[in-house]
């Protein structure tokens, strides 16, 4: 965990970069999370009295979208994309072989802290699914073969 | 030599970067271009290689493909032909799509040489209420998928006095099956541009956002490159071109939630609040983003503006069946053999999309259902396939268009499954404002699972439970995922049978 004195002075630089902007809620929680790979709950406070907010409406929007984490993930973050067009497709069979691959279900990480799983809906790759994105890379036809390559190659 | 090679998401997931990378480090003195991808997913990553004929096409390449593309093309193994000449493509009428593929999408140049900004160059000319009524006249409905007038949108904003106003394109694609904004924004972001420059002349507005969703890292990097270029020439900023009036607009990201895809959601996510829906009235138009007048308008139909003011709104409108006007971009997606993106005029019946231009399945295995307009859609079965594509005609089969993705399912499809999933999706989405939606999918899940062991008691509860959330929801996630449900439950009740008959 990050010290809080780190955290106070980079969520402040932050904050200033985004000084004047219309709504700008939801763009300093993206800049904070790229910052440290999560938003620490000591930002939260710091965030709402620059918004002149309350810390609670902070929090509640940053636990509405899916995409805030409150704890840091795993080394490697490997999303599988669970809609339709994947699911025509095989991504369930695709799913399970993940999770018993990994020995984790859905939102977990490995107990060596290397890979986190999660969910996806949509990468909008619905013409060459299932699809899935590791670390931010986005890979199309994903049959159970090619986890498995995606799963070794994570060291 | 010039090569032109998709940065599409669909072609870089198939392998795209590496495939230029190959190219650089063989010869290192080709220029490649990144362009759109032309759509055919099937074909990515799809090469083409510019020559005195045309452009020339090589698809799917793999790294092994690529030493032949220095020799004799005509033998490469991966040879296509003119891409312009290849019957996809050649059967298409792309006017909202017609330089995506074809253009390097962060080149100006490029795009005024085909065509880009004569829209906006006519827009200048004229006053505020022709241009709205220019977008009336083209008989252009919202392409996100509740298929409103835009026309009466843009009259609203446009006549409603305020000290700011905005323009809003919603970008945030999360249907399931529909990746035509991605696509647009990734291969041709001026004409979104464009088409919002557009839309803020015509309605009074000098600011627009972009709001796009997190899971198009490629979309969102185009489009702020575009943004900054478009800011340096004078497109966007105190003057648009020079002659008109201040207009400026920035790229927001989403964070990953489906319900900010609905037009008041999405502005209170763009306030920087929970994306909680809004119950309506008043409009968006009337109080939109920070309580001013606003126009939310999909990326497709903003970005379908700059041809109808380029080729005049008769043209547009002579494309189309009935009140459904012009091209759609069809996405025919899952278990499909030739995937993709598809321009063409409203009016083919969804037999004809499926099995003449998909080709079928991928699998092989016969079509057993095919979900259109994304989640909230209905599932059609091959009886009903002699629909036309259009949206009173779907309406009229209890289904909508939506956002024209079509997901195509094989006989392995267990659509109970799927009926499941469709309610299990709308818990997991839900804003949580409205009871029917937040409560309703929780309970739609226990009953299916109730159908699933053999509970035939449980049909009735699930019918009436899905006419609650029709009629009670406050938008389209709760309201429209009895679609989903109640057409696997009318279209294929064999499979909500299959546990009863086990246990007789």
């Amino acid at each position: 965990m990050l010290d809080s004195v780190e955290v106070t002075s980079r969520v402040g630089e932050i904050l200033n970069d985004h000084k004047g902007m219309e709504g700008s809620l939801l763009p300093i929680l993206h800049a904070i999370q790229a910052e440290f790979g999560y938003v620490p709950q000591a930002a939260l406070p710091i965030i709402a009295q620059d918004l002149n907010l309350s810390k609670a409406e902070v929090h509640g929007v940053m636990s509405f979208y899916h995409d805030f984490r409150e704890n840091p993930a795993g080394q490697h973050v490997l999303k599988l994309c669970r809609a339709e067009a994947c699911k025509s497709m095989g991504a369930d069979r695709v799913a399970d072989h993940a999770q018993r691959a990994l020995g984790i279900e859905w939102h977990e990480t490995t107990k060596d802290g290397k890979v986190t799983l999660e969910p996806i809906f949509c990468l909008g790759l619905c013409a060459c699914a299932p699809a899935a994105m590791v670390d931010g890379k986005i890979i199309g036809r994903v049959d159970e073969a090619k986890l498995d390559s995606i799963i070794g190659g994570l060291k | 030599m010039k090569i032109y090679l998709p940065l599409d998401s669909a072609a870089v997931a198939l392998g795209a970067d590496e495939i230029a990378g190959a190219i650089r480090a063989q010869r290192p003195d080709v220029t490649i271009i990144r362009n759109g991808s032309r759509g055919m997913v099937w074909l990515e990553p799809l090469v083409e290689v510019e020559t005195p004929a045309g452009r020339m096409a090589f698809g799917p390449m793999t790294l092994e493909d690529v030493p032949a593309l220095f020799g004799d093309l005509a033998q490469h193994p991966k040879y296509l032909g003119l891409t312009e000449e290849l019957p996809w493509m050649k059967a298409q009428t792309r006017l909202t799509f017609a330089r995506v593929g074809v253009i390097d999408p962060l080149s100006l140049a490029s795009y005024r040489a085909h065509g880009g900004l004569s829209g906006l160059e006519r827009a200048l000319g004229m006053s505020q209420p022709d241009m709205v009524a220019e977008v009336t006249n083209s008989g252009l409905r919202g392409r996100g998928g509740a298929g409103f007038p835009t026309g009466i949108k843009w009259k609203t904003v446009s006549e409603t006095k305020a000290d700011r106003k905005y323009i809003v394109c919603n970008a945030d694609e999360g249907d399931s099956a529909t990746f035509a904004d991605r696509m647009l924004m990734e291969g041709d972001p001026f004409t979104l541009i464009e088409g919002m420059v557009i839309a803020g002349l015509a309605c009074g507005a000098t600011k627009g956002f972009v709001y796009i969703r997190s899971e198009y890292p490629i979309a969102i990097e185009v489009m702020q490159k575009a943004v900054i270029i478009a800011r340096a020439e004078g497109i966007l900023g105190a003057s648009v071109l020079g002659r008109g009036p201040a207009f400026d607009m920035e790229i927001r990201v989403g964070a990953g939630a489906y319900v900010c895809g609905e037009e008041t959601s999405l502005l209170n996510s763009l306030e920087g609040k929970r994306g909680i829906v809004r119950a309506k009235p008043p409009l968006p138009a009337l109080q939109g983003f920070m309580g001013r007048p606003t126009v939310v308008n999909n990326v497709i139909s903003l970005a379908s503006v700059p041809v109808i003011f380029e080729k005049g709104a008769d043209h547009y409108k002579n494309f189309g069946l009935g009140r459904s006007r012009g091209t759609i971009p069809l996405q025919i997606a899952g278990n499909v053999k030739y995937g993709g993106l598809y321009e063409i005029a409203f009016g083919l019946t969804l037999g004809e999309i499926v099995d003449k231009i998909g080709g079928g399945t991928a699998s092989g295995r016969p079509v057993k259902a095919v979900q259109v307009g994304g989640p909230l859609g209905a599932y059609f079965p091959r009886s009903l396939f002699d629909t036309p594509f259009g949206y009173e005609e779907f309406a009229g089969k209890d289904g909508l268009i939506g956002h024209a993705g079509l997901t195509i399912f094989d006989d392995t499809a267990d659509m109970l499954d799927m009926a499941r999933f469709a309610m299990e999706f709308c818990a997991i989405e839900s804003c949580g404002k409205c009871t029917p939606c937040r409560i309703g999918a929780v309970r739609g899940v226990e009953t299916i699972d109730r159908i699933k062991r053999g509970d035939a008691a449980a049909m009735p509860i699930l019918t009436d439970l899905c006419n609650t959330m029709k009629s009670g929801s406050l938008c389209a996630l709760g309201g429209f995922t009895p679609y989903p449900v109640m057409s696997a439950v009318t279209h294929f009740p064999d499979d909500f049978q299959t546990q009863k008959e086990a246990a007789e």
